[in-house]
């Protein structure tokens, strides 16, 4: 599916580090929108080894902020013609997508993210529980009479798709272009003089470049240290797990932020499902028994005919977070030094806007207009820009 | 890591703690230019390696500090916070 390139050349036009569906995103867009191709995608495991290949496949756009909404529809739409684009087949399907509401307060959110939604052209309303049940029937609304379900905030173009397909169709269609993805090369420093990127040393040598974006999630405290810049991110592991495979019975994505849950049924028949990021600072893809106790607990809540279901396997990844759950995104204080970082819970819907969006701001020097929000002098600025529609988020 | 040693309750599993990130020290709010103020109040030191952070153990409402590696998740010591005398916010064999 790849070339695999046996040697790193002396010097490329662009660096990016990770390969990602971020990274190789951007390497695509790069190439195809404004014909770079003298680019190196470096890797230091190997292509979606990191958030690419763990997270729960999820994509929406029933955000909150106007800025998020906007980035995500973007995102969503690029998605939806992904396949064709590729001609890889992503697995992409629109389910429907179901944010429960267990309190008034909830409801109250729920309200306010539908309005904004529809204000900016985003299919999504607030629905009572009759209409719940009606689209998905194996649902206990009483929610084990702890915390019965008053309603939800519905989004019909809610999707799944096979995660690591993305980063393939992006690796390879940037590879047809001539860009090199270079696996086990691991970035071991950036050189910067006078404030100005000048290369990237790495495992296997050093390369000469201008311009370097960092697209490494869950590892970005380490390549932001190489240039001495100081972020807000802290990294905290995010778990999930999956069932083994059963007879299809869930059409929808059901999501609860009071319960810390979400699930959905893939192409296989798998329940996969995901919760809140665990409860302190860790920067290893460990997982816990605590974790399934805890999901397993609120899952039977809401559907208890799967108290026999096996769960089959489960996994964690690191997640970069902000304090406003919004992305840091675009050009930095050191000339040449991009970054995509800060995606947090909410990375893999956002992989074709992101690479769009930096690719633009690598060619052309200069914030593309859908993430000058994001820019990490916010934080200087106090401007934040509070996403509580992410899913690590409770209502 | 399940256990943690509370200076005052000894060995507890980790459910009974709440984190409390790590330890910073706070510029005098009179004489912080805004660019020191916003680096303390958002920037935090998340490369991975040893450091020092705050813990609490809820049951009996006490803050502690634990010296932790947050990449192999192992709690190096844990010891009581004395007054203003806050450690650097690095171990010296990090």
């Amino acid at each position: 599916m790849f070339r695999a390139p046996d040697a790193l050349k002396s010097s490329y036009d662009v660096v990016i580090i990770g390969a990602g569906g971020h990274g190789l995103a951007a390497a695509y867009y790069l190439a195809r929108d404004f014909g770079i191709t003298n680019v190196a995608v470096l890797e230091k495991s190997y292509i979606g080894s990191g958030g690419t290949g763990r997270n729960t496949a999820i994509v929406r756009s029933n955000y909150l902020t106007p800025e998020g909404v906007r980035f995500y529809d973007a995102s969503v739409k690029l998605f939806e013609d992904l396949s064709q684009e590729f001609d890889l087949n992503l697995f992409y399907s629109k389910r429907g997508h179901f944010t429960l509401a267990h309190s008034d307060g909830a409801i109250r959110t729920m309200r306010w993210r539908a309005e904004v939604n529809k204000h900016l052209g985003v299919d999504s309303e607030v629905v009572d529980p009759a209409f719940i049940k009606s689209k998905c029937p194996q649902i206990d609304l009483s929610c084990g009479h702890n915390m019965p379900v008053l309603g939800a905030l519905y989004h019909p173009p809610g999707a799944i798709a096979r995660h690591d397909a993305v980063a393939w169709g992006y690796g390879r269609g940037a590879d047809q272009r001539g860009v090199e993805i270079h696996q086990q090369t691991e970035v071991t420093g950036i050189r910067v003089e006078r404030e100005k990127v000048v290369g990237v040393e790495t495992s296997k040598g050093f390369i000469e470049t201008n311009k370097v974006l960092s697209a490494v999630a869950g590892w970005t405290p380490s390549i932001t240290e190489m240039v001495k810049l100081r972020t807000p991110l802290t990294i905290q592991p995010l778990q999930a797990c999956v069932t083994e495979p059963i007879k299809p019975w869930l059409d929808t994505i059901i999501v609860s932020g009071s319960l810390h849950i979400y699930i959905s049924q893939s192409s296989r028949g798998e329940l996969v499902m995901g919760a809140a990021l665990d409860p302190y600072e860790v920067q290893n893809q460990r997982s816990t028994l605590d974790f399934v106790e805890g999901l397993c607990g609120h899952i039977l809540e809401l559907f208890p005919f799967l108290h026999d279901v096996k769960i089959l396997r489960q996994w964690s990844g690191l997640s970069d977070m902000t304090p406003d759950y919004s992305p840091i995104m675009g050009k930095t204080p050191i000339d040449g030094f991009y970054i995509d970082a800060g995606w947090g819970t909410y990375g893999f819907k956002a992989t074709p806007i992101c690479g769009k969006t930096m690719a633009e701001t690598i060619a052309e020097d200069r914030d593309h207009e859908l993430i000058g929000a994001f820019n990490l002098s916010r934080f200087e600025n106090f401007d934040l820009v509070g996403e509580k529609g992410a899913a690590s988020v409770g209502h | 890591m399940k256990l943690l040693r509370c200076p005052i309750n000894g060995e507890r599993p980790l459910q009974e703690f709440t984190y409390g990130g790590e330890v910073r020290e706070m510029p005098d709010p009179k004489s912080a230019s805004d660019a020191e103020w916003a680096d303390y109040v958002y920037n935090r030191a998340s490369e991975p390696g040893i450091r020092i952070e705050w813990w609490y153990h809820n049951a009996s409402g006490y803050w502690f500090l634990a010296e932790r590696d947050i990449v192999r998740d192992t709690v190096i010591r844990t010891f009581e916070f004395e007054g203003s005398a806050i450690p650097n916010q690095k171990s010296p064999n990090a």
